[in-house]
């Protein structure tokens, strides 16, 4: 068998919404280079907090590429709130799997949504509960799903 | 076009080492502990390929146990040395920073049983110093274990000078030679060495097989117990075609070395030469001290996964020492020691090219890898930063 599904391979060799956005409402940059994977995700947010565009740039392996890449399909067309409700499981469950030590590129995608939403709160004063947006450190990512 | 470039990985089978091992796959299947004559036709195929093994090393027939390869004889050589050490009171054992798991993981254990393990460094040349060795050596120094090639980046250590410091100061000395064998000359006798391990698929033989030669005098500790074959230091019915078959591809090899070198060199110096022109690119490991097939290089920004799943799209087969393709959190302990940053060392990129390669292989591979490096740039945050100065080229 080999290592990827095709969906992944489809998503790694034809990534969705690469790119970035100069105006975007928000951005979020998650991982470190340190670790071999930072994902950064743009947001563009009309004013019924629909995300209207989304892009991304991963430096990474291709489950990093092929999630951040399913991440965006994912959200595009979203509310904010929706987005925030995007789960990990649910990126590899749309990858049709990911093997288990690359579950944690599933949960960076998650917490790069939910760090450029943070980023969008911030830039326009919205109230939110900070506890939604611990951010998870990189050895306690790996920790998370076992890696 | 199909393009394997990862010969430090695994090897083909030859038409040679084929053409050995068959027979003993079909008519001659007898087993070489057995008393009848069909029994005993193996036994000589074993007795064959025992001297033409030792020959190609220049060592006595007497001196090679057939294993199942290079981790097999790696394990059996550290283990057997710290058991003779320990008996005479020496429990500090000597090797590497860069060696491979097989060596490494061996000492690991070892430490755990109370040994004391010093690993030199290997400096940013990947070259070890012999007045590191000879700082490190001690009076209770019961092994110096150092490769002869690194596996990832391909330098040669100065094998000769050390096995010649250990002589001198009664230590034994074990050599993986395990991405040398076939590839370069080795004289044991003239180099010194106390034992040393090969490994078959790594020049042409099938794998599963490979050899431990251990100078006369040498005790060797069974790794695997029963019967006694082997003189009674690695029991297990002999693997008599894969024996037969890499007596054959290391004689080949060792009499076609030099063609094949010179068949080599100009594909490896022309990736060298080529690949090098991708900025924020770096070479790793000396070129001056290099086994004549393996080329490392890094690329700033990218991560060495999804270079190779990109490339093997291409029709190439190459590897990487990113952490991603080792299946760890950290880079390849390899490039870590030659004192790469991590971010660096995940985009790394190991082509180790073969005498069956061609020169249209190389010149898809230069085309290919450039236009990959700048594809997974376009998209890498890390390169953004790098672009716009937000963050500080390493390389």
């Amino acid at each position: 068998m080999a290592l990827y599904s095709e969906k992944v391979m489809d998503h790694f060799r034809n990534p969705r919404n690469v790119g970035q956005i100069d105006d975007a409402d928000g951005i979020g940059e998650v991982g470190n280079a340190k670790c071999g994977d930072i994902m950064r995700m743009y947001l563009k947010i009309d004013e019924n907090q629909v995300i209207t565009d989304v892009k991304f740039n991963t430096f990474g392996c291709g489950s990093a590429i092929a999630t951040s890449s399913m991440a965006t399909e994912l959200i595009k067309g979203k509310t904010v709130k929706e987005a925030l409700d995007l789960s990990n499981k649910a990126v590899v469950e749309a990858l049709d799997g990911l093997p288990v030590h690359k579950l944690h590129c599933s949960v960076l995608a998650e917490q790069a949504v939910r760090a450029a939403v943070k980023d969008y709160y911030d830039r326009n004063g919205i109230a939110y509960d900070p506890e939604d947006f611990k951010e998870m450190d990189e050895d306690e990512l790996h920790e998370h799903v076992g890696h | 076009m199909f393009v394997y470039a990862d010969n430090a990985a695994t090897t083909s089978v030859s038409k040679t080492a084929l053409d050995a091992m068959l027979p003993f796959l079909t008519e001659q299947y007898g087993n070489p502990s057995s008393l009848y004559s069909f029994g005993q036709k193996a036994q000589e195929a074993l007795q064959e390929a025992r001297e033409t093994v030792a020959k190609c090393l220049n060592a006595d027939p007497r001196e090679i146990y057939f294993t199942s390869g290079g981790s097999e004889a790696d394990n059996q050589a550290i283990v057997s040395a710290a058991r003779l050490g320990a008996r005479k009171g020496k429990k500090h054992l000597i090797s590497t920073k860069f060696e491979h798991h097989a060596v490494l993981h061996t000492l690991s254990k070892l430490e755990k049983e109370g040994f004391e393990v010093t690993l030199l460094d290997v400096h940013e040349d990947g070259v070890v110093r012999l007045e590191d060795l000879k700082a490190a050596i001690r009076e209770d120094t019961a092994l110096v274990t150092i490769m002869f090639a690194n596996n990832e980046i391909g330098t040669v250590q100065p094998i000769a000078e050390i096995g010649a410091l250990c002589r001198e100061k009664k230590i034994p000395f074990h050599c993986d030679a395990v991405q040398a064998a076939g590839h370069m000359p080795i004289d044991v006798k003239a180099m010194n060495i106390d034992m040393l391990a090969i490994s078959g698929h790594k020049f042409h033989a099938p794998k599963g097989v490979g050899a431990l030669y251990a100078r006369k005098g040498m005790v060797l500790t069974n790794i695997i117990e029963g019967g006694a074959q082997e003189r009674g230091k690695r029991a297990g019915t002999e693997n008599v075609a894969g024996i037969a078959a890499m007596a054959a591809a290391l004689q080949e090899s060792c009499a076609n070395m030099e063609a094949n070198t010179a068949k080599i060199l100009p594909m490896r110096d022309k990736l060298f030469a080529e690949l090098s022109k991708i900025p924020h690119s770096k070479i790793n490991g000396s070129l001056e001290h290099h086994v004549p097939g393996t080329v490392n290089m890094c690329f700033e920004g990218i991560e060495g996964e999804s270079l190779l799943l990109m490339l093997d799209d291409a029709g190439i087969c190459a590897s990487s020492g990113s952490a991603c393709t080792s299946g760890s959190l950290d880079p390849s302990h390899v490039l870590l020691a030659i004192g790469l940053p991590h971010e660096v060392a995940h985009g790394s990129l190991r082509l180790s090219i073969g005498e069956y390669n061609t020169m249209e292989q190389i010149d898809h591979i230069i085309e290919t890898v450039p236009k990959v490096v700048s594809y997974l740039r376009s998209m890498s945050p890390v390169w953004d930063e790098l672009v716009k100065g937000e963050r500080k080229h390493l390389i």
